[in-house]
């Protein structure tokens, strides 16, 4: 998953489900195997896919919004000859989930009208605005980083479709990682304003970030059956903890400050502490209140207002998808 | 000769870049993921060849690539208005794409036989991605050409609108004369022909 989160609502097992089948269904996830399009699923575990590769898709095409708009501003040939790669890659992951949950049974026009018409989530770190070009650092290092722990989790699910897009994903979001890791090393060794900008950064996005992976295991709704049927693939506070493990100290050993005073690793627990993030503003956000939310489905909207004509004199039967792209 | 060279090297360059920005503009915002996508590839061969084309004037005397492609003001560029102007809607896009991509593909063919061995590597070299760009767009074209209504009146309006500012890709450099002598470039006349017998196919 791009952002961990991921609201799942109505997780309640219906019990309309024939129990020969569902026990077989079950055992062969126990088992390991992978789930395909044809094969008999319960009505929730569809739901709650669809649900959730919806919103990962939404996540890339919105999430190439806060740094497309530096592409133009990209300072030189080779951050921008690598920006535009990025950001079209992450458009080519929406590409990839939305013929994902298409195997569903749903059209990819119907979940983004239920984007634009505030209907389904996407992930809430860019409902937040990139002022800088250190900003846009941020998102392509730590914002992919976040990305890639969840995507990895998610990776080892047990539906077929899902699964071997999030390989092929995995694969290039490595390449990010690079790319915005490299960029975030030539700002920490640069002049003291540049160093400054990426601390701005980073003071900036911080709250989001940790906000990335969801609400606090003790707040957010759990739900066993999404576990077993390996829909879901691991706490909130568990993805949040192997990402700081994983880059506090790269952050650190770069000479930043991470804004969070609190924020520690209990050697004996072996997770981390910090500051409870602000799950208020959480929760504002998601509902639409952020600071960039109009804007970011506006410019969808709008995008999808205009290009109407075309989608609408290139149909023909011929160009439904059925089958998966990865 | 050097001078002529230079500025025939800055004008494709220049045209390459700034329409490479306006595809790149494109991202997040296409009728359909594809087409974020189709454009996105184009801005990147176009900024990757005008990148190649500065790094040629490099060798020629020029300031480095960076600084002379994000340094200069409005008024030291030599690309034509064509290219500058806003994305519009998709079928402005469209048709500029077309009709641009027609012209750079016919241009750097004529620049195989480039007496400037460099010139007509690059032309070489960059035959494939030319070739996929006017593909993508003679596709395009013949599909909403032969749509609805309104993508055919559409598209037919947008052509109307960009012809007068296409004839600015094939304006003559002032040294026309002695690049089509020196055997590096057949000229923008040459080209405007072929163009137009192009597009009458
Ligand atoms: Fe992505
Ligand atoms: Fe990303
Ligand atoms: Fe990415």
């Amino acid at each position: 998953m791009y952002g961990g989160g991921t609201t799942f609502e109505g997780i309640k097992a219906e019990k309309k489900d024939d129990p020969v089948k569902l026990a077989e269904f079950e055992a062969r996830i126990e088992r390991g195997e992978k789930i395909e399009p044809t094969d008999w699923m319960p009505a929730l575990y569809r739901k709650q896919l669809i649900r959730m590769i919806e919103q990962h898709a939404h996540s890339e095409i919105i999430g190439a919004l806060p740094e497309g708009t530096w592409i133009t501003r990209a300072p030189g040939f080779k951050r921008k000859m690598a920006l535009m790669a990025k950001v079209q890659d992450e458009v080519g992951h929406a590409q990839l989930l939305y013929s994902a949950a298409e195997t569903l049974g749903k059209s990819r026009e119907e979940m983004i009208d239920d984007l634009i018409n505030g209907k389904s989530k996407y992930s809430n770190i860019f409902n937040y605005p990139t002022f800088t070009w250190a900003d846009c650092c941020f998102i392509s290092w730590l914002v992919d980083a976040g990305a890639i722990v969840n995507q990895l989790a998610n990776a080892k699910g047990s539906y077929g479709p899902y699964c071997r897009a999030l390989d092929r994903i995995c694969a290039e979001e490595s390449f990010h990682l690079k790319y915005g890791h490299h960029c975030v090393i030539y700002l920490a060794a640069g002049t003291e304003i540049q160093r400054q900008m990426f601390q701005d950064a980073l003071n900036r996005w911080w709250p989001p970030m940790m906000h990335f992976f969801g609400p606090s295991d003790k707040i957010s709704v759990h739900s066993d059956t999404l576990m077993k049927w390996k829909v879901k693939m691991g706490s909130n506070d568990d993805m949040r903890n192997q990402f700081l493990d994983m880059y506090v100290p790269k952050i650190r050993e770069l000479g930043f400050v991470i804004p969070d005073p609190k924020l520690n690793k209990n050697e004996e627990t072996g997770r981390w502490e910090y500051t409870e993030p602000d799950w208020e503003e959480f929760k504002r956000v998601i509902n639409g209140d952020g600071p960039c939310n109009k804007e970011r489905l506006a410019v969808r909207r709008t995008a999808e207002e205009r290009g109407r004509w075309v989608r609408e004199a290139l149909r023909s039967p011929k160009t439904v998808y059925q089958m998966p792209l990865a | 000769m050097s001078d002529a060279l230079k500025e025939l090297i800055y004008k494709i360059a220049d045209d390459q870049f700034i329409l490479g920005h306006r595809n790149s503009e494109w991202t997040g915002f296409g009728p359909m993921l594809e087409e974020d996508i189709a454009f996105s590839s184009m801005a990147q061969d176009k900024i990757g060849h005008s990148f190649a084309l500065y790094t040629m004037l490099r060798e020629l005397g020029e300031q480095d690539p960076d600084t002379v492609a994000f340094t200069r003001n409005a008024n030291q560029f030599h690309n034509c208005i064509f290219v500058e102007l806003p994305n519009g809607e998709y079928d402005f896009s469209l048709v500029r794409h077309f009709l641009f991509d027609t012209a750079e593909a016919l241009r750097f063919e004529m620049l195989l036989n480039s007496s400037y061995e460099p010139l007509a590597l690059l032309a070489k070299k960059i035959r494939g991605e030319l070739r996929y760009h006017t593909i993508h767009a003679n596709t395009f074209l013949k599909k909403l050409g032969s749509g609805t209504e309104e993508s055919i009146s559409r598209l037919q309006k947008s052509l109307d609108y960009s012809l007068p500012y296409a004839m600015g890709m094939f304006e003559p450099s002032p040294y026309e004369s002695e690049l089509i002598s020196e055997g590096i470039f057949g000229g923008e006349e040459k080209l405007r022909e072929q163009w137009t017998k192009k597009l009458r196919k």
